[in-house]
C-alpha cells in the first residue's frame, strides 16, 4: 500500500448531458434512442454536400435553464464554432460546438459530503452536437458507422478543479445529475449515454501549483468514477513517488479490468483549429426570453429540501432522500397532495422505509416500482382513517407488491380491517384478563411491565386487528379496578 | 432565336408561337453542335429537360403558367440537383448523384423551366479561369484560345454562345462577375443572404452567394425575382421584402451619384480596359448622372485577407469529402489514415489542395490570431470603407477585371497574378454587397465588363442603373462569333 499522506488530489469534471429535445440540434431528424442504424439521420446529419445547420431553439432554452439554476451568467450573445478533426463517425469532419463565447458562463453548485457543504465552481457550459457511433462487430473486420446519434444536442458542463476527493467528485456528479433531471432538461440516463462523465485528475503537494493532469474517459456510472479515480490516483502516486513525471494524456477506463489505459497523449492530440461557424449566426438571448425562462424554472432540489423541512417538519435526512432525484420528489409530493400536509411525515416514512427497502431488494428504481404513488396513497389513507393498523399495513403493502390488488381490495379480502368497536375490543380484553388471572395479580402488586404482555395477548387474540390505542385505554381502565 | 430576351421568349411561349418542347430541342441541338468546342456543360439532361418542357406546354395550354414557365435554363454544377450528377467540377464528386434539390433549384423547378444540364466550373469554385475543372477547361466563345473566366465559366460561356438563355452561377470572390465580363454577358451577385445557400456546395460559406447570369439586366431582373427567396434551411438567409425588380428598371437616372474610386484606375489596369470603363461612366453622365470621387483606402488588403478567410473556411467545408460516405474513395485502403490521405490526394486537384493547406495553416494553433483574426479585422475595415463611400454616392463604378480574357494556360504557372487580378471583385464579397457586371465595350475583340457595386439590398437600383445603360448602348447585344448567325 502506497502512502498518500502527502498528496492533495485535484479533480475537475466535464459532463456531457444530452438535452431533452425531440429533434437534433442542427437538423429535424428525431433523437429517439435505440432505432435501427442510420434510420434517424437525414441529409444534414449525413453531411451531404451543400447542406446547412439550423439551430434547434429548444436546445438554447434548456441550456439557459441550466445556467440560471447554477447562478451563472448567461452569454446573451454566444457563438458556435467548428472543432475540426477527422473521424468516420464525425460526418462533417468537424463538430459544431462553442468555444470562445459559450451560452453559460461561470456558476456554482453546492455539494454535501459527510455533512459538510462545499461550493464547486462551474467554469462554463456550452451547446454542442454529439458524434455518431463506430461499430466494430459484425462487419467481418470492417467498421460500420451508425449516424443516428450524430447531431444529438448536448450540454457540456465544465467544472473548476475544485474537488479534492473521489467522494466530492461523485457528490458533484450526482448534484449535476439531480439538477439536470429536476430542470427536465435531460433524462440523465447513464446506460444510454445521455449523461457522460469525463474526469480530470492531478496530484500536488498542498499549496503547490497544480500538477500535470490526466483525463479519464468512458465512465458510465457513479461507481466507476470512484473506481477509475482510485486506480488513477494510485498510479499517479506511484509514478510521482518513484521520481517520475505524469504524462498529460487522455486515458480510457476499462471497467472489466478495472484499470485506465492511455488513449492519446498531448503530443498526439488534434489541433482542432476552432473558428466561428460561418453557417450559423451568433445566438442572441433577449432580456424577455431570459425573464420568461427564469419565470418557468421549477423549484430546485436545495429549495425543495428547505421547504420539506420547514413546511412538513421532515428531518434533514428524510428531505435529502426525497429530493435525491426528481422522480422521488414527484412521488412524494403526489402522496402529500393525496393525504394532506399533516401526513407528510407518514408519507416520508413509508417512502424511505418500506418502499425503499422493497425496491432495493428487488433492484428496481422508483420508476419501475410495482406500487404506484396513487396505490401507496390508497394504503396510507387507510392507516390515517384507522381502517388498518400500521403493523397490518405492512402486510397489505407486501400483498400489493405481489400484485394482489389495491389496498382496499386486499384489506377486504384478507379481513384485515381494524376493530374499532369498543364493545368488541372490551370482550376480547375481558377474555384475556380472565384467562390470565395470575398475571393480573402480579400487575396489581406492582409488576407494571406486564402491561405489554396483556396488550400482546389482546392483539394476538384479535389477529392484530384491534385498534392499539383503544386496547391500551381499555386495559388501563380495567387493570386500575 | 437564341438571342431573344427572356421577356420575348416568355411572350412567344404564352402566345403559343413556339412550344417549350421546340425551344428545348433548339437549345439542346445548339449544345450538341457547339459544346464539344466550348466544354461548357459537364452534364446534359436532355430527356429530363424534354419531360419538363412537355409539362410546361401543358401548363401553358391550361393557361395557368407563371412567368418563365417553359424557358430552358442551366445550373452551375455547384447546385445539388436531385437524381443528377453534382460534381462541383471535381474528381472527388465524379460519382455523386445528389439526393436532393438545392433551394434555388426547386425555385426554378416550380416554374417548370426545363434544365438543360449542369455547367462546368473551376473545381469547387476555386479559380478565375475555369482551368481547374476536373472535366477540362472551358473555352471562351469569343476566342477559343482564351479562358471564359471563373469559377462560373461554364454558365458564362453557355449563355454567351447562345446555348442557353439563362444560367445560375455562384460568386465567392468574383465568380459570377468576372466570367460575365470575360464572356460579354450580364451577371449579378446579390447581397449576401438574399439567395439561399441550401444545396449549394460550400466553398467559403461567409462569402458564397448564388446569382443569375444572362443576356441583359432585364433578364437578370426576371430571374432574380425567382432566386430572391427566404429559406429557413439557411440560417444566413434574410427575410427581406422583395421589390418589384421589373418595375424598377424604368426609373430615370437623373441625379444619380456615381462613386468613382481613383484606386480603381491605377497601376495594373489595362489602358484599353480603362478607356472602356471611362467611356461607360461618361455615358452615364450624359444620362444625367454625376461623378463623385470616393476613397476605399483598405481595398489594397482585400486579396490578402480573402486568401486567408476563404481557404480557412474551405479547409473545414471540404473536410467532409473523406471517402467514407460518398465521393471518390481510393482503392484498397490499408487503414483509416490511408483511406483519408489517398482518397483526398486523388480526389482533389492541385488548386483545391493548395487552398486546403493554406486554410489549415491559417487556422492552426499559434497562427489563428495573426492570420484569421487579423483578416477578419481587415474585412470589417473594408466593409466600413464601403459604408462611408455610400454616404456620398448611390453606386460605385469601375472595372470588373484589369484585363479582358487572358489566354488558356497563360497564368497556370503564375497563380499569384491570377489571384491579384480579382482585386476589384473580392472586396465586394468581403463586405457582402450586391454587384453586377454588364458589357461595356470590346478590347481587341474581347468583351469588357463594367462593375456596378451598390449598398445592401440595392439590387433593384443596380438593375435599374444597368438597364438604363443597356437602353442607351448595344454592348450587351454584341454576340460572340459562336452565337452569330444562329438566330432563327
Amino acid at each position: 500500500m502506497i502512502s498518500s499522506m502527502n498528496w492533495e488530489v485535484v479533480i475537475g469534471l466535464e459532463i456531457h448531458a444530452q438535452l431533452a429535445c425531440e429533434s437534433k440540434i442542427f437538423s429535424n431528424a428525431p433523437t429517439a434512442y435505440g432505432a435501427e442504424p442510420n434510420t434517424q439521420a437525414n441529409i444534414v446529419d449525413l453531411a451531404m454536400p451543400g447542406v446547412l445547420p439550423v439551430l434547434n431553439e429548444r436546445a438554447v432554452e434548456l441550456a439557459v435553464r441550466f445556467g440560471l439554476a447554477v447562478g451563472a451568467e448567461i452569454g446573451q450573445t454566444s457563438v458556435f464554432a467548428r472543432k475540426n478533426y477527422f473521424y468516420p463517425d464525425s460526418p462533417k469532419a468537424y463538430q459544431i460546438s462553442q468555444f470562445e463565447l459559450p451560452i453559460v458562463g461561470k456558476g456554482e453548485i453546492t455539494i454535501e459530503v459527510d455533512g459538510q457543504h462545499k461550493n464547486i465552481g462551474i467554469t462554463r457550459a456550452h451547446l454542442e452536437e454529439d458524434a455518431g457511433k463506430s461499430l466494430h462487430e459484425d462487419f467481418h473486420g470492417l467498421t460500420g458507422i451508425d449516424l443516428n446519434r450524430a447531431g444529438t444536442p448536448l450540454l457540456e458542463i465544465v467544472s473548476e478543479p475544485d474537488m479534492r476527493s473521489a467522494a466530492e467528485a461523485i457528490a458533484y456528479a450526482k448534484a449535476i445529475h439531480e439538477l439536470v433531471q429536476f430542470l427536465e432538461i435531460g433524462d440523465g440516463n447513464m446506460q444510454e449515454g445521455s449523461f457522460r462523465v469525463d474526469v480530470n485528475v492531478s496530484l500536488r503537494k498542498p499549496g503547490a501549483l497544480f500538477g500535470t493532469r490526466t483525463e479519464l474517459k468512458n465512465i458510465n456510472s457513479f461507481k466507476f468514477i470512484e473506481k477509475a479515480l482510485a486506480y488513477e490516483i494510485d498510479r499517479h502516486i506511484e509514478i510521482l513517488e518513484s521520481g517520475g513525471e505524469i504524462v498529460q494524456e487522455t486515458r480510457l477506463y476499462d471497467p472489466d479490468r478495472d484499470e485506465t489505459r492511455s488513449m492519446r497523449s498531448k503530443e498526439e492530440a488534434n489541433d482542432y483549429r476552432y473558428f466561428p461557424d460561418p453557417d450559423l449566426l451568433p445566438v442572441v438571448v433577449s432580456d424577455e426570453q431570459l425573464a420568461a425562462i427564469k419565470a418557468s424554472l421549477p423549484e430546485l432540489p436545495g429549495q425543495m429540501r428547505v421547504r420539506f423541512e420547514q413546511d412538513y417538519g421532515l428531518s434533514a435526512y428524510d428531505a435529502q432522500l426525497l429530493t435525491a432525484a426528481a422522480v422521488n420528489a414527484r412521488y412524494f409530493e403526489a402522496l402529500v397532495a393525496e393525504l394532506g400536509a399533516q401526513q407528510a411525515k407518514l408519507a416520508a416514512n413509508w417512502m424511505n422505509g418500506e418502499l425503499a427497502k422493497a425496491l432495493n431488494k428487488a433492484e428496481l428504481t422508483l420508476e419501475q416500482s410495482p406500487i404506484s404513488g396513487d396505490a401507496l396513497a390508497g394504503l396510507l389513507v387507510r392507516i390515517v382513517d384507522n381502517t388498518v393498523s400500521g403493523k397490518l399495513a405492512k402486510q397489505v403493502f407486501e400483498a400489493m407488491w405481489a400484485g394482489e390488488g389495491s389496498a382496499d381490495q386486499i384489506i377486504e379480502a384478507k379481513g384485515l380491517k381494524q376493530i374499532t368497536d369498543t364493545g368488541a375490543i372490551e370482550k376480547i380484553v375481558d377474555e384475556v384478563l380472565a384467562a390470565n388471572a395470575k398475571q393480573v395479580e402480579a400487575y396489581k402488586a406492582g409488576q407494571e411491565k406486564l402491561f405489554g404482555f396483556f396488550v400482546g395477548q389482546v392483539m394476538k387474540l384479535s389477529k392484530g386487528q384491534a385498534n392499539p390505542a383503544q386496547v391500551n385505554d381499555l386495559l388501563q381502565q380495567k387493570l386500575k379496578n | 432565336m437564341n438571342m431573344m430576351s427572356l421577356t420575348e421568349l416568355n411572350q412567344a411561349l404564352q402566345t403559343k408561337q413556339i412550344s417549350s418542347v421546340e425551344l428545348t430541342e433548339f437549345f439542346l441541338a445548339r449544345i450538341a453542335q457547339h459544346d464539344s468546342q466550348l466544354n461548357s456543360f459537364i452534364t446534359v439532361t436532355a430527356e429530363q429537360a424534354l419531360d419538363v418542357a412537355k409539362a410546361a406546354d401543358a401548363r401553358i395550354a391550361r393557361g395557368d403558367a407563371p412567368n418563365l414557365c417553359g424557358i430552358p435554363m442551366a445550373h452551375k454544377d455547384i447546385f445539388c440537383t436531385d437524381g443528377v450528377l453534382t460534381s462541383c467540377g471535381s474528381k472527388m464528386l465524379v460519382n455523386f448523384t445528389a439526393p436532393y434539390d438545392a433551394h434555388i433549384v426547386s425555385q426554378f423547378k416550380a416554374l417548370d423551366m426545363p434544365m438543360l444540364g449542369k455547367t462546368n466550373m473551376d473545381e469547387f469554385a476555386m479559380g478565375s479561369s475555369n482551368e481547374s475543372s476536373y472535366f477540362g477547361a472551358v473555352k471562351n466563345p469569343w476566342a477559343l484560345d482564351a479562358v471564359p473566366g471563373g469559377s462560373s465559366g461554364g454558365s458564362a460561356a453557355a449563355v454567351a454562345a447562345g446555348l442557353v438563355p439563362f444560367a445560375t452561377g455562384s460568386d465567392t470572390g468574383g465568380s459570377i462577375r468576372q466570367p460575365a465580363s470575360f464572356c460579354g454577358i450580364s451577371g449579378l451577385k446579390p447581397t449576401y443572404g438574399l439567395a439561399s445557400r441550401f444545396g449549394m456546395v460550400a466553398y467559403a460559406s461567409s462569402l458564397d452567394q448564388a446569382g443569375p447570369m444572362a443576356q441583359s439586366a432585364e433578364d437578370l431582373a426576371l430571374t432574380l425575382d425567382v432566386m430572391h427567396s427566404f429559406d429557413y434551411r439557411d440560417s444566413t438567409s434574410l427575410d427581406q421584402p422583395k421589390p418589384n425588380y421589373m418595375a424598377a428598371l424604368s426609373q430615370p437616372l437623373a441625379g444619380l451619384r456615381i462613386g468613382v474610386p481613383a484606386s480603381y484606375f491605377g497601376d495594373g489596369l489595362d489602358a484599353e480596359v480603362k478607356q472602356v470603363i471611362e467611356a461607360a461612366v461618361a455615358e452615364y453622365e450624359k444620362m444625367g448622372a454625376q461623378c463623385v470621387a470616393v476613397e476605399l483606402p483598405n481595398q489594397a488588403h482585400a486579396v490578402a485577407a480573402y486568401y486567408i478567410l476563404a481557404p480557412a473556411e474551405a479547409s473545414s467545408n471540404l473536410s467532409r469529402f473523406d471517402g467514407v460516405r460518398y465521393g471518390h474513395r481510393c482503392g484498397d485502403p490499408k487503414d483509416l489514415a490511408d483511406l483519408y490521405e489517398r482518397s483526398r490526394a486523388e480526389g482533389f486537384g492541385i488548386e483545391v489542395q493548395k487552398r486546403i493547406m493554406l486554410g489549415t495553416y491559417a487556422l492552426s494553433a499559434g497562427y489563428y490570431d495573426a492570420y484569421y483574426l487579423k483578416a477578419q479585422k481587415v474585412r470589417r475595415l473594408i466593409q466600413q470603407d464601403f459604408l462611408t463611400a455610400f454616404e456620398q454616392c448611390d453606386v460605385i463604378m469601375g472595372p470588373v477585371a484589369p484585363t479582358p480574357a487572358f489566354k488558356l494556360g497563360e497564368k497556370t504557372d503564375d497563380p499569384l497574378s491570377m489571384y491579384l487580378a480579382d482585386l476589384y471583385t473580392i472586396p465586394v464579397n468581403l463586405a457582402g454587397l450586391p454587384a453586377m457586371s454588364i458589357p461595356a465595350g470590346l478590347v481587341q475583340g474581347l468583351p469588357v465588363g463594367l462593375h456596378l457595386v451598390g449598398p445592401y439590398f440595392s439590387e433593384a437600383k443596380l438593375l435599374n442603373i444597368a438597364h438604363q445603360f443597356q437602353l442607351h448602348t448595344d454592348w450587351h447585344r454584341q454576340v460572340s462569333p459562336l452565337a452569330q448567325g444562329a438566330a432563327l
